[in-house]
């Protein structure tokens, strides 16, 4: 006996969990399918929520969700071997009753957002691999194979939230293989520390206060990304992720990074007396716009990392990821209400609503960013160090008068990048990819 | 809640099974020495799982039921429908405030009070549990829902040999010390399964959309028939926790002894050697002691 649903979702990720969460709430007849043993069970992040994007799904979920600080202060570091360059901005605005980031830890995260899933009506199945997809003679998606006995299962539309592997969609030809590129690879620790000393650490007034810290610089040593460092409650988040390309390049192990990260003078007080609870590595969808695969098909959809949505510059995914789900789950649904067919003619309603989200705004908007940073490797090295040296010949007294200091603080900055023209190269570069 | 329908022919077999945290990722607080259980994550004792298979594979091939029983929080629900994904038939979650506390005193109580309205229309033929639980290591359960339900008890049982349905037997190899006893006992009975017996099967799609699908049988303790309170929980209860603790780490080192030759009076000696040459004056008391 075969079934057939409305909809199957693979994947129980913040996109897969919002796409199928939309389609439940709205009556339709949803199986969502993941292969770990509980819904999270294998999923990273650093991990900062971005409440909006949940808000539109579950508004009251503060409420009830696994929350463990809202952020008041981010640090934005320049790493230099012995030396932090930041700027960090703090608010008490940011205290506000509907907090706008939080941090969570993801396996508590996921399992709670699923249990709402399926409050709404939806079937899960875990431990279950989704190996292919069904399709009819007419190359239409019409259902999924697993791994387990029993044959295919049938649905009208299967959404693909699979993260960023994306083998279902690969192996079933809708995509092509992921290039090196386009993916970071990060490693993350969890480091147990108790809450008042998380707080005296970090100048915590209030009990949920968090501060995050987003490095570039030395961190990277010399390739393609960035580190962070989050507070949760009773423990410290840290990572490291580079470009995939660039590790085969440099054949730097990543925990060797993530050590040299952990033992930086700035970072290691903030460690001190912490104990490792968790090391994870995990994929990151780097490419941007210009890597965003085919989305829509008959029968199938794309959401979330399986679909490249991850802004790099900004440190989002999980967000993309709910918005993307989201926006995918209301086409599902108007489309049946409409008892129109899941079409890639008809599902032009999912990529409208994608083309007027913030998501592929703001995707388009730094569309360059990916390849220009691939291409400069100097501005994640000769930058951070020009701006440390800089610093210091101007915060030291040492009886050279202030102008000469100007001058050698000027040829500093110069020498790093080889000439002036070198520089105002990299700037326009940037500036010109940012707009 | 009615109890989960019994079939009408065939074996009725039932299987308990705890949900227990994992205790592969269980952490010590590094400051108040105390478990902590929040975020993580809970499994079906492994034990249980050789129990369950045991279970199925009886019926498969003499036809009947399994029903997966569970006493414990609501949310040990997981571990039931987990066991319906494995190819179990019905689950009964008995779940109240009163049952929180049990030892193994209270449990095996509360256990066998369900499974007697579990029998109700139709005799339970074989109870199963596994050999004990990974949390609380007591091994005491299983016989002690044997013993207040007066059913033979066949424990550390590694294999089923026969069983005849006309005859009301079984046929089980229990491992006991020094080797395998070969156990004849009428039904219905209690086992308790031995790791390694057997191989957990994996459920189909349809046992998994089934399990998704299941309305669970929950439980309080009057629903399971439970009369007297004072036996169950906190109450019921004489273990008294008196302290718990994690034990430090020791910096003892282990170190591999290899010797030339089989010969145990060799290989002894060699590990001696190694002993009185890091302890000189426990050489010299035993030997002092000796002459
Ligand atoms: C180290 C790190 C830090 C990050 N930090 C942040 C951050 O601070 N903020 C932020 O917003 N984003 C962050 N991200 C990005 C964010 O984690 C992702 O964008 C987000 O998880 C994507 O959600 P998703 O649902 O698309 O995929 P995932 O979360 O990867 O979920 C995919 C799910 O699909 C399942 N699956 C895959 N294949 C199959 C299959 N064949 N059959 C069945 N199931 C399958 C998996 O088990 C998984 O549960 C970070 C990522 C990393 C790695």
């Amino acid at each position: 006996m075969s079934e057939h649903f409305d909809a199957i979702v693979v994947g129980a990720g913040p996109s897969g969990n919002a796409a199928a969460y939309t389609m439940a709430k709205a009556g339709l007849n949803v199986l969502q399918i993941d292969r770990g043993e509980y819904p999270g069970s294998k999923n990273v992040q650093g991990a900062i929520l971005y409440a909006d994007a949940l808000e539109r799904i579950i508004p009251d979920f503060r409420e009830h969700a696994p929350l463990e600080r809202h952020v008041v202060e981010q640090r934005m570091w320049l790493l230099d071997e012995k030396s932090h360059t930041g700027a960090h901005y703090r608010s008490d605005d940011f205290n506000e009753d509907k907090p706008n980031r939080y941090t969570i830890l993801r396996a508590q995260f996921d399992k709670w957002f699923s249990r709402q899933v399926r409050a709404a009506g939806a079937l899960l199945i875990t431990e279950t691999t989704v190996t292919n997809l069904v399709k009819d003679d007419a190359g239409r998606v019409i259902g999924v194979e697993t791994d387990r006995e029993g044959g295919p299962i049938y649905a009208d539309v299967v959404v693909l939230g699979e993260g960023v592997n994306a083998l279902v969609g690969q192996n079933a030809g809708l995509r092509p293989e992921l290039k090196p590129q386009h993916v970071a690879l990060a490693v993350k620790e969890t480091h147990f520390l108790p809450e008042q000393t998380v707080r005296d650490r970090f100048n915590l007034a209030g009990e949920d206060d968090g501060v995050v810290i987003e490095v570039v610089g030395s961190v990277s040593s010399g390739m393609v990304g960035t580190g962070f460092l989050y507070t949760n409650k009773e423990s410290i988040s840290i990572g490291v992720g580079c470009l995939i390309s660039d590790f085969a390049e440099t054949c730097i192990p990543p925990y060797e990074l993530l050590d040299n990260f952990k033992s930086h003078p700035s970072v290691a007080p903030l460690l001190k007396g912490s104990e490792m609870k968790e090391y994870v590595a995990h994929l990151i969808p780097e490419g941007g716009y210009n890597a965003i695969p085919r989305l829509t098909g008959d029968g199938w959809v794309i959401i979330g990392d399986a679909g490249q949505f991850v802004n790099a510059v900004h440190r989002e995914g999980s967000n993309l990821a709910m918005t993307t789900g989201r926006l995918a789950g209301e086409s599902i649904v108007q489309l049946k209400a409409e008892r129109k067919p899941i079409t890639e003619a008809n599902l032009k309603l999912y990529r409208d609503k994608l083309a007027d989200s913030f998501v592929m705004k703001d995707l388009k908007k730094y569309r360059r960013i990916p390849a220009l940073l691939e291409r400069n490797k100097q501005l994640f090295t000769a930058y951070p160090k020009a701006m440390s040296q800089a610093l210091q010949m101007f915060l030291r007294v040492d009886g050279t008068d202030k102008r000469s200091k100007e001058s050698a603080m000027m040829r500093s900055v110069k020498r790093a990048r080889g000439s002036w023209l070198g520089v105002a190269t990299d700037m326009f570069k940037l500036m010109r990819a940012w707009r | 809640m009615d109890a989960p329908e019994t079939p009408t022919d065939g074996l009725n077999i039932v299987v308990c099974i705890k949900q227990v945290p994992d205790s592969a990722q269980i952490r010590v607080h590094p400051v108040t020495n105390t478990i902590m259980r929040q975020g993580v994550p809970t499994i079906i004792n492994p034990y249980d799982l050789f129990a369950l298979e045991e279970a199925m594979r009886l019926r498969d091939q003499y036809g009947g039921q399994v029903t997966v029983l569970c006493m414990g929080p609501p949310m040990a629900e997981d571990a039931l429908r987990r066991a319906l994904g494995l190819g179990a038939d019905k689950a009964v979650l008995i779940t109240d405030r009163r049952f929180a506390g049990s030892d193994t005193l209270a449990t095996s109580f509360a256990l066998a009070t369900a499974l007697t309205r579990l029998g109700a229309d139709h005799p339970v033929d074989i109870v199963f549990t596994g050999k004990q639980t990974i949390d609380g290591d007591t091994a005491q359960v299983g016989p002690g829902i044997a013993s207040r339900l007066e059913l033979n008890q066949l424990t550390y049982v590694s294999a089923i040999d026969t069983l005849d349905q006309g005859k009301g037997e079984i046929v089980v190899r229990r491992r006991a010390e020094g080797g395998v006893q070969v156990l004849k006992s009428k039904l219905p009975c209690l086992i308790t399964m031995l790791e390694g017996s057997n191989e957990i099967r994996r459920g189909s799609v349809a046992d998994m959309l089934r399990a998704a699908r299941a309305e669970l049988t929950v439980w309080s303790a009057e629903e399971a028939g439970v009369e007297d309170v004072m036996m169950c929980g906190l109450r019921g209860s004489p273990t008294v926790v008196k302290r718990v603790f994690a034990p430090s780490a020791r910096d003892e080192q282990a170190e591999m002894v290899t010797v030339e030759g089989k010969q145990p009076a060799q290989i002894g000696d060699a590990i001696i050697d190694l002993i009185f040459a890091a302890q000189p004056k426990l050489e010299a008391d035993l030997s002092a002691a000796l002459n």
